[in-house]
């Protein structure tokens, strides 16, 4: 048997100066997947594993602990306010008067989006939740 | 369509736990706040639970098509009385256990997570009773399930893990099962609205595929009520997690599965009563009087009352077989009782175990003399199940054996006065050992610890909800009349599917 791997992972130069270029590019690339996503292949939840892979490639490349800095809020709390933004994408259409979770759609287009409609909204928490679920796994998988 | 008042309410009853479970999750681990969120969110639920039976019990059966997708494309909620009486009693079921939960689990599982699955535990059991969509409730099915697993197995002592194991296995199963049921009906039919089926079932499909499809979702969701001869998983795992916990499984999720055999044989297998429901009654028979026999052999306080949990389906499920309007309100009246009593049953024993520090029935003794209250307390509930009039089981029991004997099923009549006296036994065995005999020498035991003297806001917190469902059986028991009113109107709608499905659909 080999013995168990160190607690802090190994530094390595290549991964490191890799990942200080792939992490944005992959998560520019996930918010473009999840922005594509509505008749395109795409969507919430694929950008969040997009996403969610950033953050692993950081924590093999530094530490759990400095991917847990380098996220802006714990996975626990990205998973409730995805859900919050997802449930609330559906109060939305309660709000305007139509029954729970009908898609609104703007009429004008806004730069970049397209018209957007509450089901991006829906996306972006279901993204949220899939970045949230996929880390609390992985960091608690990795800080054992 | 625009949103009414009344489209939000009917679907409050998942959108509140859902946000009190995204609440709790944003205040992981700090407890009085997840508590205050549970507990708010219980209330609002309780609320919207009689708001919403107030409304179908004055305007008829309501629907919301989510996302505003017509029936049958979108996914369909809909309360008749007897959605709305079934998500009253969960919601009552709810807030008296949140009650309960915040004295009785402890830190460990408070910290990871108890307070965010418990709500979305109400949340898979609300939207269960609410759906209008086959393939939807399979989904509330599995998230009720999920949660219940988590509940089920959080804290890992070795006894939950084994009763864990055998629970999921069953469940997962039965969730199979279910699933390539619902499949092999749209393959067939086209449709996965459940008023939308019922429409084409005759047309569209041959009586033997039809019963094939019968037996298939008879076996799904007997599995999940418990019923002959796949109920082992029950007492298997029941007694193995924290009180609070036994109590809202016992009340509340095979009745979930009571509740979805009655929706599906009322509104979509009744093509041939005579060989479904017919089977339906007998297995009822065997499962009253397996639940009985089993329990009458067990001497642990949860597992007794566990086995009873069986027997009780088997009278809910009777009053499915006979498949008459009188009966199905029997039915229905015995799901409002039984909730409310084995919920109940379950609490005490928690306060027993919390006093004496055990279930064996055999160390336990003498509470009698030192909590009478208790003891009284203990003794509605348990007369209540066993069927002793003016209580509320008496009229639960007294309806279904009437409607028996005008249909000529004496021998399931028999069954089910025979079980009624078993469990009168059952529970006076709990009483003479936990409440009436001495508490014997605890070194031939093994010494198990006493506490005495709880300090007093823990027995109000144990006491309320104990006392306000006690006070529940009583007064259904006492006024029993409007109660039962209730259930034949509910009944009434069960047995006229044409109305649900115009309520649905349109008048097509």
């Amino acid at each position: 048997m080999n013995p168990p791997p160190a607690r802090s992972m190994m530094p390595s130069l290549i991964l490191n100066t890799a990942t200080r270029y792939l992490m944005p590019l992959l998560v520019t690339f996930s918010i473009f997947v999840l922005l594509r996503g509505h008749n395109l292949p795409g969507g919430g939840f694929i950008g969040g594993l997009i996403a969610a892979a950033a953050f692993v490639l950081y924590a093999i490349a530094h530490h759990v602990a400095a991917a847990r800095r380098a996220l802006p809020l714990d996975p626990l709390q990205l998973i409730a306010l995805g859900l919050l933004t997802a449930v609330s994408s559906g109060i939305l259409s309660i709000v305007a008067g139509e029954p729970f979770m009908t898609g609104l759609w703007s009429h004008d287009p806004w730069p970049v989006l397209g018209a957007p409609g509450t089901p991006l909204l829906f996306d972006i928490g279901v993204y949220l939740v899939v970045l949230g679920v996929a880390l609390t796994i992985v960091f608690a998988l990795a800080e054992e | 369509m625009a949103a009414t008042g009344v489209h939000v309410l009917l679907l409050c009853p998942v959108l509140i736990p859902l946000l009190g479970a995204i609440f709790s999750i944003f205040g992981w681990n700090r407890r009085r706040y997840q508590r205050t969120v549970l507990v708010v969110g219980m209330a609002l639920l309780l609320a919207a639970a009689v708001a919403l039976l107030r409304v179908v019990s004055a305007e008829g059966i309501q629907s919301v098509q989510v996302g505003n997708w017509p029936a049958p494309f979108g996914i369909t909620f809909v309360a008749d009385l007897f959605s709305a009486i079934m998500v009253l009693l969960g919601a009552m079921m709810g807030l008296a256990v949140a009650v309960y939960s915040f004295i009785s689990i402890d830190v460990r599982r408070e910290s990871f997570g108890y307070y965010p699955l418990f709500n979305t535990l109400m949340m898979g059991v609300s939207g269960a009773f609410l759906t209008g969509d086959l393939f939807n409730m399979y989904v509330w099915f599995e998230v009720m399930l999920i949660s219940s697993f988590v509940l089920l197995a959080l804290g890992g002592e070795r006894a939950q893990l084994e009763g864990s194991i055998k629970y999921v296995t069953l469940n997962l199963l039965s969730s199979a099962v279910f699933l390539a049921g619902v499949g092999i009906l749209y393959s067939v039919v086209g449709s996965l609205n459940m008023a939308d089926i019922a429409r084409l079932m005759s047309a569209r499909v041959t009586e033997g595929i039809a019963l094939t499809i019968a037996m298939m979702f008879l076996i799904a969701f007997g599995i999940k009520a418990a019923i002959f001869p796949m109920f082992f998983w029950l007492p298997a795992s029941y007694h193995t997690p924290p009180v609070a916990v036994s109590a809202i499984f016992a009340g509340l999720l095979t009745k979930v599965g009571v509740y979805s055999l009655i929706r599906v044989f009322t509104l979509i297998f009744v093509q041939n009563p005579g060989y479904t429901h017919g089977a339906i009654a007998i297995l009822a028979g065997f499962t009253m009087i397996c639940g009985v026999l089993g329990a009458a052999a067990q001497m642990e306080f949860r597992r007794v009352l566990s086995f009873h949990i069986i027997s009780q389906i088997g009278y809910m499920i009777l009053g499915l077989g006979f498949f008459t309007p009188l009966a199905l309100a029997g039915s229905v009246f015995y799901l409002i009782h039984h909730i409310i009593v084995k919920t109940n049953l379950f609490l005490v024993s928690g306060v027993v175990h919390r006093l004496q520090g055990t279930y064996q029935l055999k160390p336990l003794g003498g509470l009698y003399k030192r909590h009478p209250l208790l003891g009284l307390l203990f003794l509605i509930p348990a007369m209540s199940l066993a069927g002793v009039p003016p209580l509320s089981g008496f009229w639960a029991k007294f309806i279904l054996i009437r409607e028996g004997l005008e249909l000529r099923h004496y021998l399931l009549v028999a069954a089910a006065l025979v079980t009624s006296i078993l469990t009168l036994y059952s529970m006076s065995k709990i009483w003479v050992e936990v409440f009436w005999k001495d508490k014997p020498e605890s070194r031939v035991f093994g010494g198990a610890p006493i506490a005495h003297r709880l300090p007093r806001i823990v027995w109000v917190l144990y006491l309320a909800p104990i006392v306000a469902l006690a006070l529940c059986t009583v007064i259904i028991g006492l006024a029993a009349e409007p109660v039962f009113a209730l259930s034949l109107r509910a009944a009434e709608q069960l047995m006229d599917p044409q109305a649900y499905i115009e309520a649905i659909l349109g008048g097509g």
